[in-house]
């Protein structure tokens, strides 16, 4: 018997919004048919924003919507229809300064790894991420593709402070804070791009389906 | 124009929020209270997409630098221009130089005033609402302070028509919503994808506990204390899309109701979410107030808007009317 493939679970946040979740693990090709399906959603008649999360897409309406059994269904069989589509967005080069007294978190993050933190900014920086999703924060992408020997699982106490432009690790993900506020990701460097400008006519620099590099500018231990 | 006199803090330009840019990240903000700065837009004929002032800290103060159309709308206060009183829901015309102070609510939690032609400030991302948390809209992206000018739009007329007239406000006004019997604001809300995933008693204490809005609440969420609620088994939500007034359980236990400068995201297991139609009467509720959950369905929770959108438009009916007079 072949494999069943399962559909998504569709859930209502009261009557102008409906979360659509991916069924399965997360990796790229469901993260891929994502993008698609929001893609393919947002130019729905009565979608004001089709929003991508991690593996799932939130549907916000202008209007209740008339029937949600049958905008499900019609979800559902889009959902099955559609290619993934691939991480074919910008690359975007971010240059670091590893360490320093931003990157605070990186001697935890080596001793939790068991590495020396030479060695967690070398992996960090050989890395190439994919942007999944821009949430939480202006511009924030959640970047995915971080190699396993360096996941760090987010604090329980957030830092209280931490500066906009640093370089982070949360749990299997990684990212560039766009906010000075408080943070449970771990800082390991600092990067001095806008990530992003309101002015701007593309106000954010990341957006899902782009790739990202980070390059060492500087190494300060 | 308007120079502010005394405004403490999180007083701020709000509208009816900033929509479509979920996706890059930014939440909507926009005022806590719609209903409230919908209906004073609509006393004085400007358009439902004006800006106006939400004024939460007490007391606050400002001078009209030429002759202006206004109007206080949200909770019940008092308020003078001129050192004559000015009921609350009411439109009046300020001369220039003239002072306009509002005190503390004596219920209700957010009082705005709207002006003759609105606020004329830029949008940004397609609003003048302000974002404090990234710093843009509103004022210079942060909240009202003494010394501030802020720009009022023109009128389309240079005589406003008639002013100093006003309106019941919406929860006298819709029926079967009135003034709460007890002290406790009952709020209507749809089921949310991880109800069911909660047990039995979990559910019970949900629906029947008495919550208290607490001190730790402010436009981006109201944290609620008087109950626990946790799963047997914890789920891992992987970071997914949020809207205002969804109710999400962290792993201690005590909800959170997500308000107007929300974060785009979240990733704690959501109980419920509060239908539009009563998301503008928690939008007045003040910390250290007390509500509890009602459940209705989709089709409730949808019909529950006519009363709300029948009162705005029959209130812009009769304005205009009264303005033509």
């Amino acid at each position: 018997m072949g494999a069943i493939e399962k559909s998504p679970k569709i859930s209502l946040i009261g009557t102008l919004a409906m979360l659509i979740e991916a069924p399965g693990d997360f990796d790229m090709t469901q993260q891929g048919r994502v993008w698609a399906l929001a893609d393919a959603l947002s130019s729905w008649p009565n979608v004001q924003e089709a929003v991508i999360g991690v593996t799932n897409v939130l549907l916000v309406f202008e209007q209740p919507p008339d029937d949600i059994g049958v905008l499900s269904a019609s979800v559902v069989e889009l959902w099955h229809r559609l290619p993934s589509r691939m991480a074919d967005g910008k690359l975007i080069e971010i240059p670091v300064v590893y360490g320093s007294e931003y990157g605070f978190d990186l001697p935890a993050v080596a001793m939790r790894a068991g590495l020396s933190e030479r060695e967690v900014i070398r992996i960090h920086s050989d890395g190439e991420y994919t942007v999944c999703a821009v949430a939480s924060s202006p511009g924030f992408g959640y970047l995915h593709g971080l190699d396993p020997r360096i996941y760090m699982s987010r604090k329980s106490v957030p830092s209280l402070n931490m500066s906009a432009g640093s370089v982070t690790i949360g749990g299997m993900q990684t990212g560039v804070a766009v906010l000075t506020s408080p943070n449970g990701w771990n800082a390991i460097g600092w990067a001095s791009v806008a990530m992003f400008d309101p002015e701007r006519t593309q106000p954010s620099l990341m957006l899902p389906g782009d790739r990202v590099r980070f390059r060492i500018d500087r190494i300060e231990l | 124009m308007i120079e502010i006199l005394t405004s403490h803090a999180f007083n701020t330009i709000q509208d009816r929020g900033r929509h479509g840019a979920r996706s890059l990240g930014v939440s909507t903000s926009g005022a806590m209270d719609p209903v409230a700065l919908e209906a004073g837009n609509a006393l004085l004929g400007n358009d439902r997409d004006a800006a106006g002032i939400e004024i939460q800290t007490f007391p606050f103060r400002l001078r009209f630098s030429r002759d202006t159309t206004f109007a206080l709308t949200g909770a019940d206060h008092d308020a003078t221009l001129a050192g004559v009183t000015v009921p609350s829901w009411w439109c009046r015309r300020a001369k220039a130089g003239d002072i306009l102070s509002i005190s503390a609510p004596r219920r209700g939690a957010r009082v705005y005033v709207t002006f003759g032609g609105g606020i004329d400030l830029p949008r940004v991302l397609g609003s003048r609402s302000t974002h404090l948390r990234a710093g843009f809209g509103g004022m210079e992206g942060r909240a009202l302070q003494a010394g501030d000018i802020v720009p009022v739009g023109a009128t389309q007329r240079a005589d406003d028509g008639r002013v100093d007239f006003g309106v019941e406000p919406p929860d006298v006004a819709t029926a079967g919503s009135g003034l709460p019997k007890e002290r406790v604001l009952r709020v209507r809300v749809m089921r949310a994808g991880e109800h069911d995933l909660f047990s039995e008693a979990m559910r019970a204490t949900f629906w029947s506990t008495t919550w208290k809005i607490s001190a730790r609440s402010d436009r981006g969420g109201y944290r609620l204390t008087g109950g626990k609620l946790t799963l047997d088994v914890p789920v891992e939500m992987r970071s997914h899309g949020v809207v205002a007034g969804v109710v999400q359980v962290p792993p201690a236990g005590e909800p959170i109701i997500q308000m107007s400068d929300a974060n785009t995201a979240g990733g704690y297991p959501k109980m419920a979410a509060v239908i539009q139609a009563d998301l503008w009467r928690l939008g007045q509720a003040a910390p250290g107030s007390f509500i509890a959950f009602s459940e209705v369905s989709y089709q409730d929770a949808v019909a529950a808007m006519a009363p709300v959108n029948d009162y705005l438009a029959r209130l812009r009916a009769t304005a205009d009317l009264y303005r033509a007079l």
